[in-house]
């Protein structure tokens, strides 16, 4: 089988973090080292083209710093992600709209983003409007919308206009329950597309269970468990109860 | 820097897509829409024109022109700069989702301000015309004055938009840097004429700014040649300056999304 994603000894640290004032930045010239934490300590794995892995551990485990460091948000400070070429998106809570911008324009511009021409992207806007639901706001400034019509429109762009790669942050459905059924089928059949190899993040272990081919279990930011979820939900639900 | 213009090349469309729905948001959005765009550097002019008419009597021909040429150049680098600053900030909604060249978002800011920049230059040319400034071939030199100064104020942003991230408080400095600069660049005074000698030759020279607008209004309102060989410089060094922010961005810009 063909690989999709190929992590190595990956390092993420967090460095510089502190802020400075321009009083502190003319005192010491350097940027202030002082706050270092690593999020991810070495780790290493591979994802087939077409297979689902899921990442599970406790909060603060460096789940959603992995997911960053493979759409390419962070570099590693050590250690590679190979992408074999395929396209990434990121479906993570809080899509980056521009309020003042209408709807119609941050489908085109979060496309654009994405690597789409703006051809395809307007080949789609007509779905991607129907499927959020949103046709009377749809050029409507997004500051008008509430929080549920916002996650709708953000579900709906990255479901429809769809990467090789898709990486997902604990949003498998959004919305109202009627929508929260709709999305989450269409979720399910994004996943289940054979050509397309996602991640996805999640607490809800049962989903989990029933979605991926794999499961990572990442601890400190070190893996401590990769295999099929039938060995590994188990053990990290009883290493949970343990806390 | 090949790798500045294949990410350019990428993102163009974005870029020009982005500067235009933010146009277009900034009509929809306010009761007087484009006129804005009009009245806001005619009230400055008229402002300072009053100032320096009515409060300091010097009233010499044409001085509105004179004003809002100075004017004109002035709104198109401070609001640059004032921007590059935030940048990262502004946008880390975009920024927490996907890599992009975070320059990217200077350059579409940057159409925005171009965009207002030539209307404010069609502006000047009516102007012209009310206060019987002639035209003159002069005036055809334009696009280097344009240049000159784009590349100024995009060198400066690129700087500033690194060191943004990383220092706080570096927008009050800017604010309080740009008010300084504004009255060191003659705006609303000539700096030759009202300056002693040392002093108005070292502001022509080192100021880039002060630099750029005394050639503006040489093309446009004394109907001289402008200095070519101090544009020629100046443009050297705003494409200097963007080389160096553009390296600091290319090799910092992954830890923006950790600090920000």
């Amino acid at each position: 089988m063909e690989k999709a994603i190929d992590v190595k000894e990956l390092h993420i640290k967090y460095k510089e973090l502190k802020k400075m004032t321009v009083k502190q930045s003319l005192l010491h010239f350097k940027l202030n080292r002082t706050e270092e934490f690593e999020a991810l300590k070495g780790v290493s794995f591979s994802v087939k083209k077409g297979s689902i892995l899921g990442i599970i551990g406790k909060n603060g485990s460096g789940k959603s710093t992995l997911l960053r460091a493979i759409s390419g948000i962070f570099s590693p400070d050590s250690g590679s992600v190979n992408l074999h070429g395929n396209t990434v998106s990121l479906m993570s809570i809080g899509a980056g709209f521009q309020n003042k911008l209408t709807g119609f324009e941050n489908i085109i511009l979060s496309g654009l983003l994405m690597g789409f021409t703006e051809e395809q992207i307007r080949d789609k806007a007509a779905e991607i409007i129907e499927f959020s639901e949103l046709e009377g706001f749809i050029y409507k400034p997004v500051r008008t919308y509430s929080s549920g019509m916002y996650s709708k429109l953000a579900f709906s762009i990255t479901a429809l206009l769809r990467t090789d790669i898709m990486l997902i942050d604990e949003v498998l459905s959004v919305g109202d329950i009627r929508f929260r059924e709709k999305s989450g089928a269409k979720m399910r059949e994004i996943i289940a597309d054979e050509n397309r190899t996602v991640v996805i993040v999640s607490h809800s272990l049962g989903t989990l269970a029933e979605l991926c081919t794999e499961i990572l279990w990442l601890n400190d930011g070190e893996v401590k468990g990769l295999g099929e979820p039938g060995q590994i939900i188990p053990r990290y639900e009883e290493y949970m109860k343990r806390l | 820097m090949n790798k500045f213009f294949s990410n350019v090349k990428k993102h163009y469309k974005y870029c020009v897509y982005q500067a235009k729905a933010e146009l277009k948001a900034e009509i929809a959005n306010s009761y007087l829409s484009w006129i804005w765009w009009i009245l806001d550097p005619l009230f400055y002019m008229l402002i300072y024109t009053f100032v320096v008419v009515i409060v300091f009597k010097n009233n010499s021909p044409g001085f509105p022109v004179f004003v809002f040429i100075g004017l004109t150049a002035w709104d198109l680098f401070s609001r640059t700069v004032q921007k590059s600053v935030k940048t990262v900030k502004d946008n880390i909604g975009i920024i927490n989702k996907l890599y992009i060249p975070k320059y990217i978002f200077l350059i579409s800011k940057s159409f925005v301000f171009l965009f207002k920049f030539m209307i404010s230059c069609a502006l000047i040319l009516i102007l012209m015309l009310i206060f019987k400034v002639p035209y003159s071939l002069y005036m055809l030199n334009f696009p280097l004055i344009v240049i000159t100064l784009c590349s100024v104020a995009f060198g400066t942003g690129t700087i500033l938009l690194h060191f943004g991230v990383f220092i706080e408080d570096l927008s009050n400095v800017t604010a309080i840097m740009l008010r300084l600069l504004f009255y060191f660049s003659g705006i609303f005074y000539d700096i030759a004429l009202r300056l002693p000698k040392p002093y108005s030759t070292c502001l022509l020279v080192f100021n880039p700014i002060a630099s750029v607008i005394h050639q503006f209004r040489k093309a446009f309102f004394y109907r001289t040649a402008p200095n070519y060989i101090l544009l020629g410089l100046w443009f050297t060094a705003g494409v200097c300056l963007t080389a160096i922010g553009v390296a600091l961005i290319h090799k910092y810009e992954d830890s923006y999304a950790k600090i920000a």
